[in-house]
């Protein structure tokens, strides 16, 4: 049960060097380590931290590592574990961007990226479809998704003012069925 | 200089405070952020950020925060030492609000995490974050990364049809990574040949 804050940080560390494809392909590698190996948490509160870390603002797999940190070590834990979490990251990425800069004039480059693009939009548009499926979108909400991306698109609204205005919506909406 | 980074250290905050549904909720909240609302980078430049986020080791969200704030403090300044501070303060920034919130959340709130007040919550919020993403993708669709077709009609339609299979291999699990090094090498050689 016991965890070194070195220990903490190392681990999150191989955790966030070894993933690629962003958070949820982190997370057998996450359980490995953290359930199977270090025993840290048993597999049921695994679940449930999932689940929490899905709910919480900000990035899922830097919340898990806040929430397993802070388990074992108290604030100094959560800080450790969640720097060691996003350290390969900003590593790897701050090589590519200087690396980048020099070669982005490049024209072969150029048509790379003229094909990587429209890629791109696939791989942001996907999700929809799978989140969609897991918000269970019925005909009483398919409303919802659709105003805010008209607020976003056709009005030009912040995407961040969405955000509190949907949980404002969501207590409001809360408070009314209650009664 | 210290103003812009102090607004990227408060906007980065914004946004690890603001964001739900993981990294794609994130990547529309930061596109309003920096590309629509600021102006800091193009919508082609975010464009290829998210495309390396996406090939790069860790969450997207901090690979994305950390290659925004290099780019914007490189632009501003021209200093390699700046755009680096800069990656930190706002991939720190992004991380912050999860610290606080998380902490808190894993003391007090978790005995509250199944109650009615916080489903009602999530059954507005969810359905929100799938119009947040579906309004990040058609915000992709620009000028800058199609073409159009009548000035630059092949690059128009190859990136059309990239797009349409690329959607369908994602929706068939195949390898973000690998759609991504396919397109890039079919175009890379196509144009090569072509112009």
């Amino acid at each position: 049960m016991n965890a070194s804050l070195p220990e903490l940080t190392a681990t999150f560390s191989k955790i966030g060097l070894f993933t690629i494809g962003g958070g949820y392909a982190m997370i057998p590698l996450i359980e490995h380590y953290v359930v199977e190996r270090n025993k840290w948490v048993e597999k049921e509160e695994f679940l449930d931290l999932l689940a929490l870390a899905q709910s919480a603002p900000g990035v899922f797999a830097v919340n898990i590592a806040i929430f397993i940190g802070y388990k074992l070590r108290g604030l100094k834990g959560a800080i450790f574990a969640s720097l060691g979490s996003a350290l390969p990251s900003v590593v790897c990425i701050l090589l590519i961007a200087i690396f980048f800069r020099t070669f982005r004039e490049n024209h072969i480059v150029e048509y790379v990226f003229r094909g990587i693009r429209p890629a791109v939009v696939a791989l942001v548009a996907a999700p929809v479809f799978s989140v969609a499926k897991t918000a269970k979108i019925t005909y009483t909400t398919v409303w919802i998704p659709i105003v805010a991306a008209l607020l976003i698109v056709a009005l030009g609204v912040s995407p961040i003012y969405i955000i509190p205005a949907a949980l404002i919506a969501g207590f409001l909406y809360g408070k009314f069925t209650a009664k | 200089m210290m103003i812009l980074l102090l607004k990227l250290f408060l906007t980065f905050f914004k946004i690890g405070m603001f964001s739900f549904g993981g990294g794609y909720g994130i990547l529309s909240v930061m596109q309003g952020e920096i590309v629509t609302s600021n102006a800091w980078l193009s919508m082609a430049e975010f464009t290829d950020i998210v495309a390396i986020s996406q090939m790069t080791p860790g969450p997207i969200s901090i690979n994305m925060a950390t290659y925004v704030g290099y780019s914007i403090m490189n632009h501003a300044t021209g200093s390699q030492l700046i755009a680096i501070i800069g990656s930190l303060i706002t991939s720190l920034g992004l991380m912050l609000p999860s610290l606080i919130l998380m902490t808190i959340i894993s003391r007090y709130l978790l005995k509250y995490s199944k109650g009615p007040m916080v489903n009602a919550i999530f059954s507005v919020l969810r359905p929100t974050v799938v119009g947040l993403i579906a309004s990040a993708a058609l915000l992709l669709m620009t000028r800058e990364n199609y073409g159009t077709p009548g000035g630059t009609p092949l690059r128009f339609w190859v990136s059309v049809l990239i797009t349409i299979a690329a959607f369908v291999a994602v929706r068939r699990k195949v390898s973000p990574i690998l759609i991504l090094v396919i397109s890039g090498l079919f175009t890379g050689v196509l144009y090569s040949i072509v112009e």
